[in-house]
């Protein structure tokens, strides 16, 4: 027996809901058909009322969350994909992040972005957002890499009394397999050390954890090299303690997303380590993201457009030849 | 409305004479409509998430005057505490939420708000209301709301009150069909429409709407025909107002119509409304007075945190 991300997630959302008579469920085909991905898949059945189909309308998707939440409940609203959370960016950065700031009220919502790219999933069903939620003030974004995280996290978003942007990531959901879920988990806002080293540190979050672990082991391999991997498990807090302390251990730094490259989370990444830690470094910070494209549709195409254990392998041999 | 009336009054002098920053918005001609909403509404128990041009409808429901004017003039004192100011004021807990300017937004988190009460178990009885113009009719974040509360059969009531002029944009560029009430049908929601002149009418018709929303008769679309007598705000005058609209039919001032038909019907005398008039600019007086005396936000003191909790201790 062995549980995937995907299972994590539904599993989470079944302990809430048989929890938290405050939490609903709302979004795309989530009730009998079980959402897109199956991440409900047989809730609806097991919590009748409380798994609710929407409408092909973003908008008020978090807009009715929002409310729900102002009235007490803890909805989860699923986006079918991230991608069409742009639909619904008015309702999540204007109403909903900006919610407690002004009125003193919090909105617990949570809202799950099935994220990042699969292969022949094009320009429309492959984005990452968690750069641009992050941006606003007012919203924790989260972005789990391990069956674990994606079922703990989930159960601490809907927690929090703030609105959440859970971006699970799509590549992860039947590939990403564990014995079970682990009993001990990290709090929202703290990063782990995924792969101790010592002479780079990749800092990571999301399915590019994985790929930074390849390219780590490729590199131990090749040159001995000890790669240290950081995953950064919340984008928003951004826990730059356990960022700081392993670029002081391994004084090279190369921070890894598959956004796109324009700003966002490595740019963040990059720009606070060379404010706060600038002393630390040996060899000029790294970033890596995808190619500024859109997401192309051909698996080919895909391969090259994102890193990959290659790419990433590349710009690690240049950041310890420095 | 008289009391709405003098109030806005007041803040367009203050805006004015420079003592708002910001803008002022006033519901000046609509404000029949919007108390009839108001008043049909019970808080406590309903929800009222008013637009710009609602102070009449917030009166009506219960807001406290000192609410409107602690947030214009930037009392921290106010329900939003200088973090926002002029009409994006509410008091979300006490059924009242505050709007963002993004026009429609609120259709869907009234919707959420009833969603939420029926999960609770206590939507018996309850209704929800939003205004809007005639211009978020053509938001998608409208259409999206509206379709939702139909989906849900929720008792809401969105009231269109069609001012002619979506700041300066005539209705010929905001839309092509004949009436808006015509939407109604489309959205498979009852539809209502009323002169937004006249008083009485408005009470008769939103109050008949309220009512079948609260008897389960699902979304109602009020469509309320008047004419903006005012500019978009109070930096606008809105020359663009063509004359001939204004000394039309739509060009009443409903509160002159109001005034008038509580005399003709034998709800006041034409002395009591005198009174009214000087007892209300009292009030106005009183809570412009006591917020122009309290503290204004402290950027040393304020904690400048976005979210309501600190999860790993740093954002």
């Amino acid at each position: 027996m062995s549980v995937t991300y995907v299972d994590a997630i539904r599993d989470a959302q079944e302990k809430l809901l048989r929890d938290d008579p405050r939490v609903f469920l709302y979004g795309q085909d989530i009730s009998q058909f079980g959402g897109a991905f199956k991440a409900t898949k047989g809730l609806a059945e097991a919590f009748p009322g409380r798994v609710l189909d929407s409408p092909i309308s973003e908008d008020a998707m978090i807009g009715m969350a929002v409310g729900a939440a102002i009235e007490g409940m803890r909805p989860i609203v699923e986006m079918q994909f991230a991608d069409f959370s742009s639909i619904a960016f008015n309702q999540i950065v204007n109403q909903a992040a900006t919610h407690f700031y002004r009125t003193g009220v919090p909105v617990p919502l949570t809202v799950r972005l099935p994220s990042g790219g699969t292969p022949g999933s094009g320009p429309f069903h492959s984005q990452s957002m968690e750069s641009l939620y992050a941006h606003y003030p007012g919203l924790i974004v989260v972005t789990p890499a391990t069956v674990s995280d994606a079922y703990h996290m989930l159960l601490d978003a809907v927690a929090l009394d703030d609105p959440v942007i859970y971006c699970e990531h799509k590549f992860l959901y039947r590939w990403l397999k564990a014995p079970r879920i682990n009993g001990d988990h990290l709090p929202i806002g703290k990063a782990r050390i995924t792969r101790p080293g010592k002479h780079a540190t990749v800092v990571a979050y999301s399915a590019m954890v994985h790929e930074a672990v390849r390219a780590a082991e490729r590199l131990k391999e090749e040159g001995s090299w000890e790669i240290e991997v950081v995953d950064l498990r919340s984008v928003k807090p951004l826990d730059m303690d356990t960022v700081l302390a392993s670029v002081a251990r391994t004084g090279r730094l190369l921070a890894l997303g598959e956004a796109f490259p324009w700003g966002g989370v490595t740019a963040e990444v990059v720009a606070r380590v060379c404010a706060e830690g600038f002393h630390l470094l040996d060899a000029p910070p790294r970033r890596l993201n995808s190619r500024d494209t859109p997401v192309p549709y051909h698996p080919k195409l895909w391969a090259a457009h994102r890193p990959t254990p290659e790419s990433i392998c590349i710009a690690l041999r240049e950041l310890l030849n420095f | 409305m008289l009391r709405a009336r003098l109030l806005e009054n007041k803040l367009s002098s203050l805006y004015k004479a420079g003592k708002i920053v910001g803008g002022v918005y006033i519901g000046k001609g609509q404000e029949a409509v919007s108390a009839s909403l108001g008043a049909s509404l019970v808080k406590g128990r309903d929800i009222f998430a008013p637009l710009i041009r609602d102070q009449a409808g917030r009166t009506a429901f219960g807001e406290p005057m000192i609410d409107c004017t602690r947030t214009y003039l930037g009392s921290v004192l106010g329900p939003m505490r200088g973090r926002d100011g002029n009409i994006h004021r509410g008091r979300p807990l006490e059924g009242m939420p505050a709007m963002i300017s993004h026009l429609g937004a609120e259709v869907s988190v009234v919707a959420g708000m009833l969603v939420a009460r029926r999960l609770k178990g206590v939507l018996q009885g309850v209704v929800g209301a939003t205004c809007v113009g005639d211009g978020a009719t053509s938001t998608g974040s409208f259409h999206e709301g509206l379709n939702m509360a139909a989906v849900e059969n929720l008792p809401m009531v969105v009231l269109v009150g069609n001012n002619q002029f979506a700041y300066s944009t005539p209705t010929d560029r905001q839309f092509a069909c004949d009436d808006l009430l015509d939407r109604a049908k489309g959205y498979g929601v009852a539809g209502h429409s009323v002169d937004g002149t006249d008083m009485l009418a408005c009470a008769k018709v939103i109050g008949r709407a309220v009512e079948l929303a609260r008897e389960g008769g699902g979304p109602q679309m009020v469509v309320a025909r008047l004419l903006r007598l005012s500019g978009h705000g109070e930096h606008d005058d809105g020359s663009y107002v063509p004359p001939v609209l204004k000394t039309g039919h739509l060009g009443r001032d409903c509160l002159e119509t109001g005034i008038a038909q509580m005399i003709e019907n034998g709800f006041a005398t034409v002395d009591e409304v005198e009174r009214w008039k000087i007892d209300f600019t009292a009030e106005v007086q009183a809570a412009v007075a006591q917020a122009q005396q309290e503290p204004t936000p402290d950027p040393w003191v304020e904690d400048w945190r976005a979210c309501s909790s600190e999860p790993g201790g740093n954002i």
